[in-house]
């Protein structure tokens, strides 16, 4: 039989100071690794949240993303002509041919300037996304040298304020509005009129065509014929896979976090098993007598362990209720982060986020350190001779 | 026609134990034999490093003999492997040491409740025998504190509750009085006694004193890991 856990809960009240270095020590592990992980989230967040499942969005063979992309304007006019195209109340295809431009911009306050990626969409593409909201002043008019840019970006750069100017080119564009786009990847653009964004660029050709089918038959074939259609030389995917691939950013941060997490834990399982090898040998002799009333070994190793793994893992609730308060405190304020995508090579904007999953996981890794550091000590304190262990101060 | 003599709880036939000191063989006993019948109580005196509490040890399963056997209740311990011989010891054996060694954190009803826990015993059960065990010893009202609440004498006795609570035949106590004021040793050599006299227990006792050996119904002295004749029975 186990011994009674209030006996490992109250020893560890007693040793409360190594307890609180050790709880301090493992939850600072756990919330660094949940912090790194958290961005890496949001970046995935953002990703993931992005798009229309009804949506295709087309791209040029071979292109992984819309900013190295080329559609011509054959292309567009033969594609818009598919029968699988869903068509609005004025009968004309649900289709939007757009450019994505990256431009320069001041960052806010830090110096130093940033690219961001500039949309040129039509109003049918503003059609195909309805979680872009506009939250002050309006939108651009086509035709004119307007521009809105998503709120959250706007809070980055410098001149992204209303009535400010972004430089495109040669040219000037004036923010006439901001946006929300409930936290996925449009929130890290600046969107202005499509022919617009062509004449100031001098481009004959768009980046990518966004289009709705009529229903998801049509669409099963529709991606199937541009896939095997040789001429078109297109590739076309539901809008939402798109972006559910464009984690590339994330990865680098996904990464870290897991070597952080690896070197971090294993300091931990160190200190963890410092801490319990100290405690083994405070209690030597309560080891000895236990055995004298004849606890099994194995009692003692599961006690141990038991008492290794609890200290660890109120260290992992600290640190997973540390990193999630951090969330919650910038969610509130509501504070984003911004970094490099690796494959637009624009800043992409998003939201450290922490979740309950993630919080398990933290908890688990600081279960991990415990019983793993527990080991050795428990394993020491159930070899000890009975005898010597009995004399022991 | 006299009644024929008890079966020994205790026979002890040749027994020696060496222990290896680098490259030096310490004979710690040698070729020791005795026999102890119930309700005895026994004192085992000697100098120091002359094998008394080598003997205690083995006596109550906790060392091994190197030669020789050590049978407790017929059982010839010596061939029990360390999971028997903690089994049988949580069942035979009830200890008493010179420094207490109560669970600092738990209660001293806790503390005595701890070997109970090895028993099949229902929670209810448990407590009643607990409390049975520290009202034999006179500790009924202190039972929620914990060691360091209570003085060196109470502690002793919450320790003897604790050897008495699994109700084992042989009781074995090293030094019980080494660390307790003139006052509480003699309270304690006294329910040890009682023990032997009202309860049937077989007691041996490791002391260096005269005083507390004087309890005791017979006095064992060992010199060198052997027996020296002694007073024998009193």
């Amino acid at each position: 039989m186990a011994l009674p856990l209030k006996y490992n809960l109250r020893n560890v009240l007693i040793r409360w100071r190594t307890t609180v270095f050790t709880i301090l020590g493992i939850a600072a592990v756990v919330a660094v690794f949940l912090v790194l992980r958290g961005m890496a989230s949001g970046m995935e967040h953002t990703s993931g949240n992005t798009g229309d499942p009804r949506n295709i969005l087309v791209v040029r063979n071979g292109s992984q993303a819309e900013s190295g992309s080329l559609v011509t304007r054959d292309q567009f006019r033969t594609l818009q002509y598919f029968e699988e195209i869903a068509r609005n109340e004025k009968n004309e295809p649900v289709i939007s041919a757009e450019l994505v431009m990256i431009v320069s911009a001041p960052r806010r306050g830090a110096g130093g300037e940033a690219n961001t990626l500039l949309r040129g969409v039509t109003p049918r593409g503003m059609e195909l996304r309805p979680q872009v909201t506009l939250k002050e002043g309006r939108w651009f008019t086509p035709g004119k040298r307007e521009v809105v840019v998503a709120q959250r970006l706007a809070a980055r750069f410098d001149g992204f304020e209303l009535g400010g100017t972004i430089k495109a080119g040669p040219d000037r564009l004036t923010v006439v509005g901001h946006f929300d786009a409930t936290g996925s990847a449009f929130d890290s653009e600046a969107w202005m009129d499509a022919d617009e964004c062509r004449s100031i660029f001098d481009r004959e050709m768009y980046s990518s065509l966004l289009l709705r089918p009529r229903d998801e038959a049509a669409l099963t074939n529709l991606l199937a014929r541009i896939q095997s259609d040789k001429r078109l030389s297109l590739r076309a995917e539901r809008e939402v896979d798109y972006y559910a691939k464009q984690t590339l950013t994330a990865k680098p941060l996904k990464y870290i976090a897991s070597i952080l997490g690896v070197v971090m834990s294993v300091g931990a399982f160190f200190a963890a098993m410092n801490t319990m090898y100290a405690t083994v040998a405070a209690r030597t002799r309560e080891i000895g007598t236990l055995r004298v009333l004849g606890f099994s070994r194995f009692a003692i190793v599961l006690s141990f362990l038991i008492e290794g793994t609890f200290l660890a893992m109120l260290g992992g609730v600290l640190g997973s209720l540390l990193a999630w308060s951090g969330y919650a405190v910038l969610s509130l304020l509501g504070v984003n982060f911004g970094t490099l995508d690796f494959q637009s090579f624009a800043e992409t904007v998003f939201q450290f986020r922490v979740t309950p999953d993630m919080m398990l996981l933290g908890v688990l890794l600081s279960a991990v350190i415990g019983f793993t550091g527990s080991f050795p000590p428990a394993l020491r304190a159930a070899r000890l001779p009975v005898i010597s262990a009995l004399k022991s101060l | 026609m006299a009644a024929p003599p008890p079966v020994p709880i205790v026979v002890v036939r040749d027994l020696s134990k060496i222990y290896r000191q680098g490259d030096i063989n310490v004979t710690a006993l040698n070729s020791v034999s005795l026999d102890i019948a119930p309700g005895e109580f026994v004192v085992l005196m000697g100098p120091s490093g002359s094998g008394k509490s080598t003997l205690l040890h083995i006596i109550a399963g906790i060392d091994q003999p190197t030669s020789g056997s050590a049978k407790v209740q017929g059982i010839d311990i010596a061939r029990l492997n360390q999971s028997q011989l903690a089994d049988w010891r949580n069942q035979n054996v009830g200890f008493v040491f010179q420094s207490f060694n109560l669970i600092p954190v738990l209660t001293a009803a806790e503390n005595v409740e701890l070997p109970l826990l090895l028993t099949n015993l229902s929670r209810k059960e448990r407590r009643q025998q607990t409390l049975t065990a520290l009202e034999l010893v006179g500790l009924a009202d202190r039972g929620h504190h914990r060691p360091d609440q209570l003085s060196g004498g109470q502690q002793q006795r919450a320790a003897i509750a604790r050897a008495l609570v699994t109700d084992p035949a042989l009781i074995v106590a090293d030094e019980p009085t080494g660390n307790l004021d003139a006052k509480s040793a003699g309270d304690v050599l006294e329910i040890l006694q009682s023990l032997t006299r009202t309860a049937g227990k077989t007691v041996v006792m490791v002391t260096h004193d005269p005083k507390s050996a004087s309890y005791g119904s017979r006095e064992l002295h060992l010199e060198k890991g052997e027996l020296a004749p002694g007073p024998g029975p009193k």
